[in-house]
This record gives structure tokens, C-alpha cells and sequence, in this order.
């Protein structure tokens, strides 16, 4: 039997049967030495019993059908086929959009700075979550689909997660960051042998809704920007320009309409 | 969304009890049940490693502290011994049911972060660690607010069996 002191903290957890049995057995030898303090641990110990039979009732009554669980999980599926709905009316637009907004390719060339802009904002989220080793992405690649109708939801349109594993970068994931033309989604991947990059895409203003790619960079962090029928696309890693291109390159195919 | 439902379905019921005993009126903790589990299901793929007991609790108990400001602010709020009896206790044996709906109401004496530590360690069986987690302090700060807890659970206990002052605790701390 060891001799370490009785604490507090050994009453309680005595009264709550969380202690080790050795433990447990050194302080009923304690209490039956300490009458008083015995007495104190047996109220606490009647009045765990009588909270817990007075609580336990409700437990016992059959739950309301508000709070099925199966039918929380279907309403929140139900909501679910109007936002697809929503999104195939966004595509319909978005590609009249883009017919018109070709028409009138060239007056709507993006100012330089609009594309610089989001190329800083793209190198920021680089070097703000690339870097992060504990939580870089708050939603994983494993529940691209989550991630996909998120960034969707908030950028008001549908968005999708470059496909970047024939370029050797593998999705990690994604979140949406705070950019000064609102809400931006942001997606990271990387490669074997860890180096990450980062696609950032948000809404353009009206006067850069079209933009050929260029090079950007900020500070040690480059990469290529470029806008397509109103929304701004931005790849910024670490890596060399000449090996970043292809992979901008590949980012700017898939999000063009088939 | 399978796994969810096998995790969280059977927790339910100890969700129930627990907003019950810190809200009282039934109808009002089961919409506050209601409303963690909907966000439950929101963040399923947004929680962290570690025990889906605690957090739900947590999310439930974030709730319940938002609606008690809330309601705080608003200035309403409904006497304890106004809340309706039936609310506790159905199953019970009248002097069981007195017995029972006594002992609540004196839980309700105490300031609500000593009702929640006792409720979740107590009755719902959560352990200090998660305890700690679920109310967003150290572990150190829940064993000593258990024990004021429990000190004044028992102050209110070894009173009158209803009070007739709300201010008889004071009295009572010179019961020896």
C-alpha cells in the first residue's frame, strides 16, 4: 500500500468510482479511519444516487418524433436535391454568360491589378496554411463532396475541386478564406515528397470577368493567375515557375465548360 | 452518415435528461436537444478525434449557456417553483415524485456552471477529462467546482424541504 496523502480530488472521484481499485480501496481504508470525513463522502454519495434516480425518468420516456434522428438526416438530404436544382439553373447562366461575355472578349480584358490582387490573396492563404502542419485544410479530401457543395454554397456557383493527380498533386483538401471581394475557396494539394500548392478561386469584379494567365508572385511564393467567365483562378506554391505552369494549365482545362 | 446514426441515436436519451435538468420545462429542452443534434448532423465530418459523447454534450451545453444570456439579457425567466411538476418524474410514486421534484428544485439553487458540472459527472457518468472539455475549462477548475458544487447541494439538502426564504443558505452555513 503506497503513502500517498488523500486529496480532495480521491474523494470525489471515490464518490464517482473513477479511481483505480487500488486507489479506491486506500481511501475507504482513509475514511474508515476519518468518521467525519466518511460522512461528508457518504452525502455526496446519497446525493449522486438521488440526482441520478430523480434525472433517470427522463431518459425513459419515448422520444418526440422531432427528435428522430433518421428524420433530421433525411430533412437535411430533402434540402439538398434544391440546391442541385439551383446550381444546374446557376450552369445554364453561367454559360449564356460566358457566350455573351465572349462577344464582348477583349472590352472586358481584367485590369492588371485586378489578377495581381487575387494572386496576393492566393500567395497569403499559401503562406498562412501551407505551412500548417496541424489543421492546413479544414475540410479533407475524403469528404471532397462536403467540401465541393460548401465553397458552391458560398461562392454561388458551382465549383469544383481540381482533379490535379495526373500533375503529381494530390487533393488535401480545402477551406474558404476571407478575401477583400468576399468568400474564396481555397484548395491544397501536394505532391510526394510533401511540397504543397494552393488554387485559390473567388468571383471577379464586373471589369475583370475575363483575364489571360499570368505569372505572379509575392515574395518566395509564385505561381500563375487568370479569370474565366467571372471567376478568378489563382495557383501559388513554393515550386518553380516552369514546373507550375502545366499544373495552371491543367487547373484552367478542367474548369472551362466541356 | 450510417455511422452517425449508430454513434448518436443511442446518446439521445442521456441528451434529453441532461437538458431537461438544466432547463426544466420540458418542450424548451427538447428543442434545444433538437437543435444539437441538427447541428450534430451538420458537423458530423467536421469533428475531431475523440469521444462523440462529449462532443454532443458540448455542443448541447453551448446551447443551453447561449439561451440562458439570452434569456438573461431579455430579463425573463420562470420560477423554478412555478415549472410545471409533471415535467419530472412521470414514472415515479407520489412520495417519490415530491421526493425527486425536491431534490431538482434545490439543484436549480445553484449557479447553473455548478449544475452543469454535477450533471455531467454525477449523472451522466462523463469523465473529469471530458467534463473539462465540454465546458471549455481546466480540469483543475472542474474538481473544484464539483466540490463547491456538491458542498452546497448539501447545504441546500440538509435545509427545509421547500424553501420558504430564498435566502435561508446563508442561515444554513451555520449548521453545525
Amino acid at each position: 500500500m503506497s503513502h500517498r496523502p488523500i486529496t480532495e480530488d480521491d474523494l470525489h472521484g471515490y464518490v464517482d468510482r473513477v479511481l483505480e481499485p487500488e486507489r479506491q480501496a486506500e481511501v475507504a481504508a482513509y475514511l474508515n479511519d476519518h468518521p467525519d470525513v466518511a460522512k461528508r463522502v457518504a452525502a455526496f454519495t446519497g446525493q449522486r444516487e438521488l440526482l441520478r434516480a430523480a434525472i433517470a425518468p427522463v431518459a425513459e420516456e419515448p422520444l418526440p418524433a422531432a427528435l428522430n434522428l433518421s428524420r433530421i438526416i433525411e430533412q437535411r438530404r430533402a434540402r439538398q436535391p434544391s440546391f442541385v436544382r439551383w446550381a444546374a439553373a446557376a450552369l445554364v447562366l453561367l454559360s449564356i454568360g460566358g457566350i455573351g461575355g465572349w462577344s464582348m472578349h477583349g472590352a472586358l480584358q481584367a485590369s492588371p491589378g485586378g489578377l495581381a490582387a487575387l494572386g496576393q490573396e492566393a500567395a497569403a492563404s499559401y503562406s498562412v496554411y501551407a505551412p500548417d502542419r496541424v489543421r492546413p485544410v479544414e475540410v479533407r479530401a475524403s469528404d471532397s463532396a462536403e467540401l465541393v457543395q460548401w465553397v458552391s454554397e458560398r461562392l454561388h456557383r458551382p465549383v469544383k475541386a481540381p482533379d490535379l493527380t495526373m500533375s503529381g498533386y494530390r487533393l488535401m483538401g480545402g477551406r474558404i478564406v476571407a478575401s477583400p471581394h468576399g468568400p474564396a475557396a481555397m484548395f491544397m494539394y501536394d505532391d510526394d515528397r510533401g511540397s504543397r500548392i494552393v488554387v485559390l478561386i473567388r468571383a471577379m469584379s464586373s471589369a475583370d470577368q475575363n483575364a489571360p494567365m499570368t505569372p505572379q508572385s509575392q515574395g518566395d511564393v509564385g505561381g500563375f493567375a487568370w479569370a474565366e467567365d467571372g471567376l478568378g483562378y489563382s495557383l501559388m506554391g513554393r515550386a518553380a515557375p516552369q514546373s507550375l505552369r502545366p499544373v495552371a494549365d491543367e487547373v484552367r482545362r478542367q474548369s472551362r465548360p466541356i | 452518415m450510417q455511422d452517425m446514426l449508430v454513434q448518436v441515436e443511442p446518446l439521445i436519451p442521456a441528451l434529453r435528461r441532461y437538458a431537461r435538468s438544466l432547463v426544466r420545462e420540458r418542450a424548451a429542452a427538447d428543442d434545444l436537444v433538437q437543435d444539437c443534434l441538427e447541428r450534430a448532423v451538420s458537423r458530423w465530418h467536421q469533428r475531431r478525434d475523440g469521444s462523440v459523447r462529449a462532443w454532443l454534450f458540448t455542443i448541447l451545453h453551448n446551447l443551453a449557456i447561449n439561451q440562458f444570456r439570452q434569456s438573461a439579457a431579455r430579463g425573463s425567466h420562470v420560477p423554478i417553483d412555478e415549472s410545471n411538476e409533471d415535467d419530472f418524474s412521470v414514472a415515479a410514486a407520489q412520495d417519490q415524485k415530491l421526493m425527486y421534484r425536491d431534490v431538482m428544485n434545490k439543484l436549480a439553487k445553484l449557479p447553473k456552471d455548478q449544475q452543469a458540472v454535477l450533471l455531467l459527472i454525477a449523472v451522466e457518468d462523463l469523465s473529469y477529462a471530458d467534463a473539462a472539455k465540454v465546458l471549455d475549462i481546466p480540469v483543475g477548475t472542474v474538481m473544484s467546482r464539483l466540490s463547491r458544487a456538491r458542498e452546497r447541494l448539501q447545504q441546500e439538502l440538509e435545509g427545509p424541504s421547500n424553501g420558504e426564504a430564498s435566502n435561508i443558505v446563508s442561515i444554513r452555513s451555520a449548521r453545525e
